[in-house]
């Protein structure tokens, strides 16, 4: 059995026939798309590396059947800056040193992305509650945390 | 780490859903949030030959007050639940506890009628459902039923439904009370829980007139304490009763050991959160 979807991912639409049920999200922006800035860490829903935004809010998506997304807008991490144009909470990640190898950065971004725009973030708390679900092996998190503040901070500011 | 190969639909009718899950003839699952699902269809622990999708039937997404009850349909998501204002005025409780299930992405994607139907031990909302007595609404093919959620929850894991089953709506009636508290200790932050307590108290002239505890983690499926209750209205509020009340919930319990921790620090561990969770209920009002 193979179904077609229709998706817009990052403002561009997409759409693709001879799509599996069985397919991934995850798969299907990485291998169907070329879009492998989504990063595939633990595949069943620990790590938050493929957190990615759907209609608007973070999942992950390997928990997400690329047929599920089907009408849906994904925003993943090629949908928010350039190299040349890093976005807001791009450069803050930047300037506070919030990476080192880069492999869960993707998934930090896309949290971030929904913790800046759907959540408050009055308080640290806030923000590490909100990225308790994405797991990074080097920073120690503490970084991530700063970047996303400042993000914050610069957010109120526009 | 890929799911096995499946048949999928996603009706927009619950009629429909009931139809395809009877065809299959218990070859099915539903797929709801998919946050407890699609992890072990990528381990392949589940294999089925059909998935009946549930997120296109838009009528079992509601959150509602329905005389003295908050009523909300199966497929509401755990955001929904997080940010409701009818959810925080009228079951504060379960407010508190949405808090702690999981993290962000998972509450964005995963439902109450999955959680429910996961029956997992150490989540909050089968918790949620004991303590607030809630009554869930199936659809099967012989039409709807009601079952109170101590019939439900079966044992770890497992719950009272036929494979062609769907939850509909969960009711939840509205518990009257002066104070209550809801404490849980995991591991890490969205961790299911080792220990969890609600409590919620009505205060009479002398001592309580009413109160309700629930309790996870350290059973098979989520405890209500009914004996509990009933000790507790006999007991003079002072200040000995947080630690009598500790000494009735960790004798009423009977956790197991597992990987995660002791049964002894289990039962250590609730008797800490029913103290805890006593005090704060008793000095919600003067």
């Amino acid at each position: 059995m193979t179904m077609s979807v229709s998706v817009t991912v990052n403002g561009t639409r997409h759409d693709v026939a001879g799509v599996e049920p069985r397919l991934l999200l995850s798969d299907f922006l990485r291998d169907t798309l070329g879009l492998t800035g989504t990063h595939v860490g633990c595949e069943h829903g620990v790590c938050g590396a493929c957190t990615v935004l759907m209609d608007g809010h973070s999942v992950r998506s390997c928990l997400t059947l690329a047929v599920q997304a089907h009408g849906c807008e994904i925003t993943t991490v090629e949908g928010l800056g350039t190299p040349e144009a890093l976005n807001v909470l791009q450069t803050q990640f930047r300037e506070h040193h919030g990476l080192q190898c880069g492999f869960c950065t993707p998934g930090m971004l896309m949290t971030g992305e929904d913790l800046l725009r759907n959540h408050p973030l009055a308080t640290d708390d806030e923000i590490r509650e909100g990225l308790s679900g994405n797991l990074c092996r080097c920073t120690g998190y503490q970084n991530i945390v700063a970047a996303i503040r400042s993000a914050a901070a610069l957010r109120e500011n526009i | 780490m890929k799911p096995a190969r499946f048949e999928y639909v996603a009706p927009t009718t619950l009629d429909a859903a009931v139809k395809a899950l009877a065809a299959a003839s218990g070859e099915a699952k539903i797929l709801a949030g998919g946050q407890s699902l699609l992890p072990l269809l990528n381990f392949r622990m589940a294999r089925p030959a059909l998935l009946v999708d549930l997120n296109g039937i838009k009528e079992l997404s509601f959150i509602e007050l329905r005389d003295d009850s908050v009523v909300i349909g199966a497929l509401t998501r755990h955001r929904e639940i997080e940010h409701s204002p009818l959810i925080a005025s009228s079951l504060p409780v379960m407010s508190a506890a949405m808090r702690h299930v999981a993290h962000l992405a998972i509450r964005n994607r995963g439902t109450i009628g999955g959680s429910l139907s996961h029956a997992d031990p150490a989540a909050e909302l089968p918790m949620m459902a004991m303590f607030y007595c809630a009554r869930l609404t199936v659809q099967g093919p012989e039409g709807r039923r009601t079952i109170a959620a101590k019939d439900f929850f079966v044992d770890a894991l497992t719950n009272c439904l036929a494979p062609e089953d769907i939850v509909v709506e969960i009711e939840f009636p509205i518990l009257r009370h002066d104070g209550w508290a809801f404490e849980e200790v995991a591991r890490r932050y969205g961790d299911f829980a080792l220990a969890s307590i609600a409590v919620s108290i009505r205060r009479g002239r002398s001592g309580l007139d009413d109160a309700r505890v629930a309790v996870m983690g350290v059973a098979d499926t989520p405890l209500r304490l009914a004996a509990v209750e009933q000790q507790l209205r006999d007991i003079e509020i002072d200040d000995r009763m947080p630690d009598r009340f500790s000494e009735l919930v960790t004798s009423s319990v009977t956790p197991n050991d597992d990987l995660h921790a002791s049964a002894e620090y289990r039962k250590h561990l609730l008797g800490e959160l029913a103290r805890r969770a006593l005090r704060t209920a008793l000095a919600a009002k003067g």
